[in-house]
């Protein structure tokens, strides 16, 4: 019995997507905002629910195949709170678009099921299951505004790639089986460390896929080429889901996989993260200068980002992996905030993706150009906005690992990607708007994106509170 | 209320006047500003009375103690903190005191400028600056302090800042003030480096163990710590308290606004550096060497600016080399040791520089914001309260017997007398010649101003008439000091033990203890002054000046004549201005435009931010290409980067 205590969180989403499917059906058009609403309160419940149910000890559950535990717990209380969030920002956009159907709201709660299975996986097949969950999802969001070509073109390569991203993270798991005899995380770990194996050719040709397809969740280089069509093709609204609470999870994948699994052949993953994260970090921010459309632009900076993330990772530390989760949920919410600024500047017919869009924004509305202000700062890594405290934390530990070359390169790349964030500060602040209509966005989006934005101001401010959550959820799993 | 919330009370209450007055100004409108700004400074000026019985009057134990710990690196605190005993005392009611005459005087002076609110924002915030300063336990709240007096004298002085004049002279004072505090920013430099902490008292309690401690600032020279640390600290005094050759900004800064005239650049502000080499008494008595530099110093500023107030027909910039002179006074008395008398002499200054300020200031609107002399005269009959007080000012200006300027000056003199430092003999010659020439520019101005023929034009001789009563109460509540204040220090401060544990003077330094030996009273210590050189260069300087400007007016003309090239020389100012515009100015500018060019504009602009943003821009159009739309080539870049990893990871092994 406490193993179905345990999923709780998990159990009553699945129970609410599904409730929220079916109500949703024999809903009239008139009372569409219920499907919103139910699907707002059931992403409360369950992150409450999650919260209540912390775990002081790890606890496997259903014979190995899922975890609960600190950093797990944290993650999924964030993806929720994240969600709640996309879910509000996306309301007025789907409706002026007329696609503010019930569809967007079930595969949005059935994706974060499917990212929470991933968090709290503890066999390779659990993490492959949310994985397809998850994905699948994300491919019909992408394609649900189905006259947009844009859209549809960016569902059908995010659909191959993804199919061929699987196929690979598929062939990795059954080589790490072939080797190892079981996909529980547990006892590969202890068939790793116990030196059975002579050869270990068959782990790290498994481990090279299994890598290669977590490469390309997170969207490291060179396997990020669907993100920048995707981002810029979805829709805004979905955009915004996609480029924030999946990171997080992408990111507890590769901690499952990598640390709690394959930690004894660290060695070899650990030369392998530091080309893709120079890799990631040199052509996202190098890339997203040329760029013109801000989405595609944010598409480049998640790439930067994420080279960024997994040096934490390969730091191959404890402090080293609550770095990278520290990033991970301030780049989850700093991503929010940026897209969902599009989505608050967007009217019916006027997507607001463009650089242009942004000029003179100060003269528009001095409040928003000053939230804007806040996430690009953020982004950049300028200090007092977290996003610095982000890069300060990871960079911080790759000098402790001795790679101080790792850290100088890192912040070069940084101080390049500072350019195109400054950019759109100065087309903000100096440059005459082409478009002087007043911002028409909701009340209930305003004030999500101001609480967004001094969100990001406040823990910039007082980092602290973040960072020890994030050093005590590792310390618990 | 405890003693240590009135501390407390005393800055802050200007403070707050200053935020409203100056965030508010327009919702208070412009009586809202000038009230809220003087309750503020009323406030304080009545607790600093409060704090001044209590130390001063009752003796009270000296308070020192921190109130805010700023920041602490490397086992270093910043502090915020006060320490407040007899010095610090007496600087806050004389602080206080002015600042609120001044304030009430602005609303007579300033009554039809548009920018009134912030004129009073200005004045408290300074206020309230000066006293951070004074009442600082610390060397980086000193720091502050003196940079934030700097700050609003910089506002204050281009306040109308639609003159070119005053830009170019708000620019001026800012610059020479930065030469200083460059000094005075390495004297606390070298004072955490080798005592390790900031703090006054622990300085000072370890001064002594630092005797003879040397340093090598250039390679082969050693020099005595304290020798290093006090001159580059009285080189900040320097830029804030106007001395030879810092003093240039000075007489330019009464561009601004004379009440700010009066209180900034004469009773308070320019005195931070006397009171500040005061504080570091304990420092500065270990080094003869500085204490000579400072006389010398001194002496120059106090004969050599004397001489260009002769010259002078604006009357704001007489007043203002008479301050310079003043200052140099000060400065000379520190280095004689004597730091009680330029206390002294700080105090009566401040009542009656702060009074012929006003004087002048009340004399310039009723002249309808006239200030050549040339254009005055005969004004006595028509200001007679304003004639009156200024008449009082300039007999304490120039020493005359029972006047407060005569107790602290004399002093001053006799202390240098006494003095056996290198430079003392000379000291001693410039500022005894310097009481005939106060005396002379002094009378010189008042006679021009006050008495003679009526040089005015006719439509302003028809609006003459006495200044309203906000201008002439403090005035008057100036004047009062500027006479008696000599009778209630002269014999604590010169001869008492009036600042008690405040300043430290090394025995063999102790010129005052040897002048007090020949102290048998007041009323005997004036008729000495009487008998003595000081007075009868007074009386000279005074005769001199009615004779060539009462009697003979023709004499001044033909006197110019003869000696041309000296009176070529005072006009400009011995040349300070000319060649500071020609070799700093023009110096660094040509420097600055070379490496502009060189530097900036070929080195980093072109190769290093324009060359590296090409390269960058060239690279991100390139991999740009390779996002081709195309499914196919990002499933092709996918197969080959895990070739590429297969081929890294497993080949190699």
């Amino acid at each position: 019995m406490t193993d179905f205590v345990a999923i709780t969180p998990e159990l009553f989403l699945l129970t609410m997507a599904c409730v929220v499917l079916i109500v949703d059906a024999f809903l009239p058009e008139a009372y569409r905002a219920v499907t919103y609403q139910l699907a707002l309160m059931t992403l409360v419940i369950t992150g409450g629910l999650t919260v209540a149910l912390y775990p002081a000890e790890p606890q496997v559950v259903f014979h190995g195949a899922a975890v609960v535990d600190g950093m797990g717990s944290v993650l999924k209380a964030f993806i929720a709170g994240i969600a709640f969030f996309a879910f509000t920002y996306s309301k007025d956009y789907l409706r002026e678009r007329n696609v503010f159907k019930g569809e967007y709201y079930v595969l949005g709660l059935f994706a974060v099921l499917g990212m929470m299975i991933m968090v709290s996986a503890h066999s390779l097949l659990t993490i492959y299951l949310g994985l397809e969950l998850l994905s699948l999802c994300l491919y019909a969001m992408v394609a649900m505004h189905r006259d947009s070509a844009d859209a549809s073109e960016a569902a059908m390569k995010y659909f191959v790639l993804g199919a061929l991203a699987s196929g690979m993270l598929l062939y990795g798991i059954s080589m790490i089986y072939g080797g190892t005899g079981t996909v529980d995380l547990g006892e590969i770990a202890a068939v790793v460390a116990s030196g059975d194996i002579v050869d270990d050719t068959v782990l790290v040709f498994g481990l090279v896929f299994l890598v290669v397809g977590l490469a390309f969740k997170l969207g490291a280089v060179p396997f990020h080429m669907w993100l920048p069509d995707v981002y810029h093709g979805a829709p805004t609204a979905v955009t915004l889901f996609i480029g924030s609470a999946p990171k997080m999870a992408a990111f507890a994948m590769v901690m499952r996989v990598l640390v709690d699994g394959l930690e004894g052949l660290q060695a070899d993953w650990q030369a392998m993260l530091v080309i893709l994260s120079i890799l990631s970090m040199a052509v996202g921010n190098v890339i997203a200068i040329a760029q013109t459309n801000l989405k595609r632009m944010f598409a480049y900076s998640t790439i930067a980002h994420v080279g960024f993330l997994i040096l934490g990772v390969l730091s191959g530390t404890e402090a080293g992996y609550a770095a990278s989760m520290f990033y991970a949920i301030v780049y989850a919410i700093m991503s929010l905030g940026g897209f969902g600024m599009i989505v608050l500047l967007s009217r019916g017919g006027f997507e607001a993706d463009r650089l242009e869009d942004f000029k003179g924004l100060n003269e528009r509305s001095p409040w928003f150009a000053f939230i804007m202000m806040v996430f690009l700062f953020s982004m950049a890594g300028v200090p007092p906005f977290v996003g610095f405290w982000a890069k300060w934390s990871v960079l911080r530990e790759v000098v402790a690992a001795d790679m101080v070359w790792l850290a100088v390169v890192a912040v070069v790349f940084s101080i390049i990607g500072a350019f195109y964030y400054l950019r759109v500060v100065k087309l903000m602040y100096f440059d005459k708007p082409e478009d002087a209509s007043p911002i028409t966005a909701g009340g209930d989006l305003q004030a999500a994106v101001s609480i967004n934005g001094l969100a990001v101001l406040g823990l910039g401010l007082f980092p602290g509170a973040l960072l020890t959550l994030c050093v005590a959820a590792l310390a618990a799993s | 209320m405890d003693m240590f919330d009135i501390y407390l009370a005393i800055p802050l209450a200007p403070l707050v006047g200053a935020l409203i007055a100056g965030l508010l100004g327009k919702a208070i409108g412009r009586a809202g500003a000038h009230w809220v700004t003087i309750i503020g400074v009323a406030l304080s000026t009545v607790l600093s009375f409060v704090v001044y019985n209590h130390h001063v009057l009752e003796g009270a134990d000296a308070f020192n103690g921190n109130v805010y710990t700023w920041a602490v690196s490397d086992g270093i605190a910043f502090q915020v903190g006060f320490l407040v005993d007899q010095l610090t005392a007496t600087m806050m009611v004389v602080v206080t005191f002015v600042s609120l005459m001044v304030h009430i005087y602005t609303i007579g002076y300033m009554h039809d400028d548009p920018g009134y609110q912030r004129f009073f924002s200005y004045i408290s915030l300074f206020t309230f600056a000066m006293l951070m300063l004074v009442m600082a336990n610390n060397f980086l709240q000193l720091f502050f302090g003196w940079e934030a007096v700097g700050l609003v004298s910089y506002l204050l002085i281009g306040f109308w800042y639609e003159r070119d004049s005053a830009i170019y002279a708000n620019m001026k004072a800012f610059l020479v003030n930065r030469a200083g505090d460059f000094g005075f920013l390495l004297g606390i430099a070298a004072v955490l480096m080798y005592f390790g902490t900031l703090d006054y008292a622990e300085v000072f309690a370890r001064a002594p163990e630092l005797v003879g401690t040397t340093m090598e600032v250039i390679p082969g020279a050693e020099w005595s710590l304290f020798s290093v640390i006090c001159i580059l600290l009285f080189i900040g005094a320097m830029g804030k308290s106007a001395q030879w050759p810092l003093h240039v900004w000075l007489p330019d800064s009464m561009e601004g606004p004379t009440p700010i005239s009066a209180l900034i650049h004469a009773a308070t502000m320019v005195t931070a550096g006397i009171f500040m080499v005061s504080r570091m008494s304990p420092l500065f008595e270990l080094s003869e060497t500085a204490l000579s530099f400072v006389l010398i110093i001194g002496a120059i500023t106090a004969f050599f600016m004397g001489l260009l107030g002769l010259v002078q027909n604006d009357i704001k910039r007489v007043v203002a080399y008479s301050t310079l002179s003043q200052l140099g006074y000060m400065a000379v008395g520190l280095g004689a040791s004597a730091y009680a008398a330029s206390m002294f002499h700080l105090g009566t200054h401040a009542f009656f520089k702060a009074l012929l300020f006003l004087g002048a200031g009340a004399v310039i609107i009723a002249m309808h914001h006239e200030q050549d002399m040339r254009r005055m005269g005969g004004l006595r009959k028509y200001m007679p309260i304003t004639y009156v007080t200024s008449l009082i000012g300039s007999l304490a200006l120039i020493g005359f017997p029972g006047f407060s300027g005569f107790f602290s000056k004399d002093g001053i003199i006799e202390a240098v007398h006494h003095s056996e430092l290198w430079g003392a003999d000379i000291a001693y010659l410039a500022v005894l010649s310097g009481v005939f020439i106060t005396a002379l520019y002094s009378f010189r101005m008042f006679f021009m101003t006050f008495h003679g023929e009526e040089r005015m034009d006719e439509h302003t001789r028809e609006h003459l008439h006495e200044a309203p009563w906000v201008v002439t109460v403090p005035l008057i509540l100036l004047a009062i000091p500027s006479v008696i204040i000599g009778w209630l220090w002269a014999e604590p401060m010169l001869f008492g033990d009036y600042f008690g544990e405040a300043i430290f003077v090394a025995p063999e330094h102790d010129t005052l203890a040897r002048l007090g030996e020949g102290y048998h009273g007041l009323v005997a210590f004036m008729l000495h002054g009487i008998m003595a050189p000081p007075f009868w260069l007074a009386a000279l300087g005074v005769f001199t000046a009615w004779f060539l400007y009462m009697k003979r007016t023709d004499l001044p003309a033909k006197i110019v004549a003869r000696v041309r090239p000296l009176h070529t020389i005072l006009v400009e100012k011995y040349g300070h201005d000319r060649f500071n515009d020609w070799f700093f100015g023009g110096g660094t500018r040509g420097l600055g435009g070379l490496l502009w060019r060189v530097g900036d504009l070929a080195l980093i602009d072109g190769l290093v931010v324009n060359g590296s943003a090409k390269v960058v821009a060239w690279f991100s159009g390139i991999f740009r290409r390779i996002q081709t739309g195309y499914l196919y080539t990002y499933a092709f870049a996918m197969i080959i980067g895990l070739l590429l990893l297969l081929q890294f990871a497993v080949g190699g092994s």
